[in-house]
C-alpha cells in the first residue's frame, strides 16, 4: 500500500486505511494474500476447471446442456445438505449424523402422506423439517450441556437415525411418494424466461449492493475495493450466471431445486458475513475462549449451528427424496455423508474452524457431482469413482493443512 | 469522607481442588489510579482478576463496585459495571480482524446487519487517540500482528467501551524495549482520564514506572500494599519473596 500523495499519512499509518486503494495497491495486496496462504476458492475453482476439461476431453457430451442440467440436478441435495456442514465445521466441530437426518426427513415426509396418516404434501414436509430441528435440537443440547465430543454424539446419532429409517420403512423396503408438488419439487424446471429474469434479477441485486456500499464507505472516508475490481467481478458474475442459463434453456431449462440451492446460498451467506450470528460462529470457531470472555453466549451459538446444520439436512433429503419419487430403507446411507462433508472440505472450508465460506458447500458439491458424474460418462467402475473422490478429498485436506500453516507463519491464519 | 473505592473486595478466596489458589484477600483500586498487582509465580494474580471478571466466582468474600455490594457471575456481568479485562493470553480470535475483535461482542447494528463502518470507523479513531501508529490497517486479521500491537488492540477496547476499571494482566511480558514504554504510556492515559487501572507485571521497573500502588500477594495471601512514592524496589521484593503470611498455607480460616 504505498501513497504518492500522502504528508498527512506518514503520520499515522492507520489514515492510510482512509485513502482510496489503488488498483494496483489492491491487487498486490491480494497476491500478498494468497501468497501466505489465504488461497479462498482458488483451489476448488482450478479444481473444477481440471475436472471439466479432463471429461469434456474424453467425451465432448460431457458439458452438453443436457449433462450440465443433470449435473446441477446431482449436486443440489449434497449442497443443501452441505451448506448445514459449512457452520459446523466453522465451529470447529463435526457433524456426522446429515445423512440419515436428511434420510429421516425424507421417510417422515412419505409416509406421513400414505395410509393410515393421508396427510397432505404442505404438511408432511414442513412436519419432516420440524423433525430434523428437532434432531439437531437433541443432539446440540446433548453436545453443549453435557459438554460432549460433537464426534461421538453425532455418531451415535448416525446409528440411531439409520435404526428409525428401517423401522419407518421396514428393511429392504421402497415407499413410492403419492403424486403432489413434494413428488414432483425436483422434477420441475424453471420456463427459459423465468430462469433467465431470475439470474439477471440475481445478478443486478448483487451489483448495486456492491455499489452502494461502495458509494457509502466512500461518503464515511474508508478506503473501498477499487471500482475496476467490482466491475471485472460483476462481469464475471454475468458472464457465468447467464452462460449457464442460456446453456440450460437449450435443454429442460434451469432445475428449480438448482435456483433453491442458489437462494439458499445467498441467504446463508448474507448470515455468515454480515449478521451478529455469523460473526460469533467465526469468532467460537477462531477462539473459543476469546468468545467467551468477549460475553458471547458461546454454548448457544454452537447450539444453533447444530440445529441449522440438521434442518438443511433435513431441506436435503426433501430433495433428495423428491429425485428419486420414492424413498427407501437405504434411504440416507451409501456414499452420502461422505459426499456431503468431503463438498465443505474440498469447497475450502477449514476443518481446524473459524476459516471457510457458505459458497465452498457449492463449489465442493459440483465438483463431487461431476467426478461422479463424468464416471459414469466414461463408463468406469464406481470402485474408481470412489477412489477419485478419495483423492480428492485428501488433496484438499493436504491444501488445507498447508495453507493453514503458511498463514500461521505468516500470521495471517 | 474519601469517596468509596471503584472496586473493593473483602476477604475473597478460591480453591481449586487442593489448592488453594487466594485466601481471604482483601483489595482496592481507585478511580484515576493505577494499582499494580506484584507476586511470585502462581503467587494468584490472575485467579484474582478472573474472579473480578466473573470467569468463576470466587468461594468467598465481598465484592463492591462505587460502594454498592455486586456479585459478578459472569463476564458479560463485569462488562455491564464497566470492567474491561486485558488477559495475559490475550483473548483475541485471530481469524478475525481488528475491527471485529475491538467489537466482539457489543457490534454497532443497522437493523440485523452489522454496521461496519461505523465500527471501522470508530475503531480508526479510537487507536489514532491512543497514538497507535504502527498499525497498518484494521482490516487485517489479528493474527498477523506483532505483541505490542495487539496489546494495544486490547487496551483501545476499553477506551472505545468507555469502561471505568481496566485490568492488564502482564501487558508489557512479551514487548521490547520501545512496545513496552507505549503501553505503558497506554496505561497513564487511562489513568489520567480517571479511569481505575490494575495493572500485573513481574517487572518491577515497569511498576515502579507507572503504578500509583503496590500490592503484593505471595503463595494466594495477600502480603503488603504500598504506595510507590514511599517505598523501594527492596522493600516490594522481599515482601513478595518473604512477606509475612498472616493463615497457614492450605489451612482454611473459619
Ligand atoms: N483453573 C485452575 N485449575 C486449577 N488450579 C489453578 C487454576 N488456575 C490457577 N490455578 C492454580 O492457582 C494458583 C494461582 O495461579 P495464578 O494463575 O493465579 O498465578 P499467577 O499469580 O497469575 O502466576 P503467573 O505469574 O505465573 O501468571 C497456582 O497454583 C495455579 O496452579
Ligand atoms: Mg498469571
Amino acid at each position: 500500500m504505498t501513497t504518492n500523495e500522502a504528508p498527512l499519512q506518514s503520520e499515522n499509518a492507520l489514515l492510510e486505511s482512509r485513502e482510496q486503494q489503488t488498483l494496483g495497491a489492491y491487487i498486490q495486496t491480494y497476491l500478498q494474500r494468497v501468497r501466505a496462504g489465504a488461497l479462498g476458492p482458488l483451489p476448488i475453482i482450478i479444481g473444477i476447471v481440471a475436472v471439466a476439461i479432463f471429461f469434456q476431453s474424453r467425451n465432448a457430451a460431457y458439458l452438453s446442456p443436457n449433462n450440465i442440467v443433470n449435473l446441477i440436478m446431482q449436486m443440489s441435495g449434497i449442497a443443501l445438505i452441505a451448506f448445514g456442514v459449512v457452520f459446523v465445521l466453522l465451529l470447529g466441530e463435526i457433524d456426522l449424523s446429515v445423512a440419515y437426518v436428511s434420510g429421516v426427513a425424507g421417510v417422515i415426509a412419505t409416509i406421513l402422506m400414505r395410509p393410515p396418516h393421508n396427510l397432505e404434501w404442505y404438511l408432511t414436509v414442513p412436519i419432516a423439517l420440524l423433525a430434523a430441528l428437532g434432531i439437531g435440537t437433541l443432539q446440540g443440547f446433548l453436545i453443549t450441556t453435557f459438554q460432549l465430543p460433537s464426534f461421538i454424539v453425532t455418531l451415535a446419532g448416525l446409528l440411531a437415525w439409520n435404526g428409525a429409517i428401517l423401522l419407518l420403512v421396514g428393511a429392504g423396503g421402497t415407499v413410492g411418494i403419492p403424486a403432489s408438488p413434494f413428488r414432483e419439487i425436483a422434477n420441475v424446471y424453471l420456463p427459459p424466461e423465468l430462469g433467465l429474469g431470475f439470474v439477471v434479477v440475481l445478478v443486478v441485486a448483487y451489483a448495486a449492493t456492491q455499489f452502494i456500499q461502495l458509494q457509502s464507505r466512500r461518503a464515511q472516508g474508508l478506503n473501498a475495493k477499487p471500482i475496476t475490481i467490482i466491475g471485472i467481478q460483476i462481469a464475471i458474475l454475468v458472464v457465468l450466471a447467464v452462460g449457464v442459463v442460456l446453456i440450460v434453456n437449450q435443454d429442460r431449462g434451469l432445475p428449480l431445486i438448482g435456483a433453491i440451492v442458489i437462494v439458499t446460498l445467498i441467504v446463508l451467506t448474507f448470515i455468515t458475513r454480515n449478521t451478529r450470528f455469523g460473526r460469533y460462529v467465526f469468532a467460537v470457531g477462531g477462539n473459543k475462549e476469546a468468545a467467551r470472555r468477549a460475553g458471547i453466549r458461546v454454548e448457544r451459538v454452537r447450539l444453533y449451528v447444530f440445529m441449522l446444520c440438521s434442518f438443511m439436512a433435513g431441506v436435503g433429503g426433501i430433495i433428495l427424496a423428491s429425485r428419486l419419487k420414492s424413498v427407501s430403507a437405504n434411504q440416507g446411507g451409501g456414499q452420502l455423508l461422505l459426499n456431503c462433508i468431503s463438498a465443505a472440505v474440498i469447497g475450502g472450508t477449514s476443518l481446524f474452524g473459524g476459516r471457510g465460506a457458505v459458497y465452498s458447500a457449492v463449489l465442493g458439491a459440483l465438483l463431487i457431482a461431476m467426478v461422479e458424474n463424468g464416471m459414469v460418462f466414461l463408463r468406469l467402475e464406481t470402485g474408481w469413482q470412489f477412489i477419485i473422490t478419495g483423492i480428492v478429498l485428501v488433496l484438499a485436506v493436504i491444501v488445507d493443512s498447508l495453507s493453514q500453516r503458511s498463514q500461521k507463519r505468516s500470521g495471517l491464519a | 469522607m474519601e469517596a468509596p473505592p471503584l472496586l473493593e473486595l473483602k476477604g475473597v478466596s478460591k480453591r481449586f481442588g487442593a489448592v488453594q489458589a487466594l485466601t481471604q484477600v482483601d483489595f482496592a483500586v481507585r478511580a484515576g489510579e493505577v494499582m499494580a498487582l506484584v507476586g511470585d509465580n502462581g503467587a494468584g494474580k490472575s485467579t484474582l482478576i478472573k474472579g473480578i471478571a466473573g470467569i468463576y466466582p470466587f468461594d468467598e468474600g465481598e465484592t463492591f463496585f462505587d460502594g454498592q455490594r455486586v456479585t459478578i457471575h459472569n463476564p458479560r456481568e463485569a462488562t455491564a459495571l464497566g470492567i474491561e479485562i486485558v488477559y495475559q493470553d490475550l483473548a483475541l480470535a485471530d481469524n478475525l480482524d481488528v475491527v471485529a475483535n475491538m467489537f466482539l461482542g457489543r457490534e454497532t447494528m443497522q437493523g440485523i446487519q452489522l454496521d461496519e463502518a461505523r465500527m471501522e470507523l470508530a475503531a480508526i479513531e479510537t487507536l489514532t487517540s491512543l497514538s497507535v501508529s504502527t498499525l497498518r490497517s484494521v482490516r487485517t486479521p489479528v493474527a498477523g500482528l506483532s505483541g505490542g500491537q495487539r496489546q494495544a488492540i486490547a487496551i483501545a477496547k476499553a477506551v472505545l467501551w468507555n469502561s471505568r476499571l481496566v485490568i492488564l494482566d502482564e501487558p508489557t511480558a512479551a514487548l521490547g524495549v520501545a512496545q513496552t514504554r507505549q503501553v505503558l504510556n497506554l496505561v497513564r492515559n487511562l489513568a489520567a482520564k480517571g479511569l481505575g487501572v490494575v495493572i500485573i507485571s513481574h517487572n518491577l521497573h515497569d511498576v515502579f514506572e507507572c503504578a500509583d500502588r503496590i500490592t503484593a500477594l505471595r503463595l494466594g495471601q495477600k502480603v503488603r500494599e504500598f504506595i510507590t512514592k514511599e517505598t523501594n524496589q527492596q522493600e516490594v521484593v522481599h515482601a513478595i519473596t518473604a512477606g509475612a503470611l498472616q493463615y497457614v498455607p492450605g489451612m482454611k480460616e473459619s
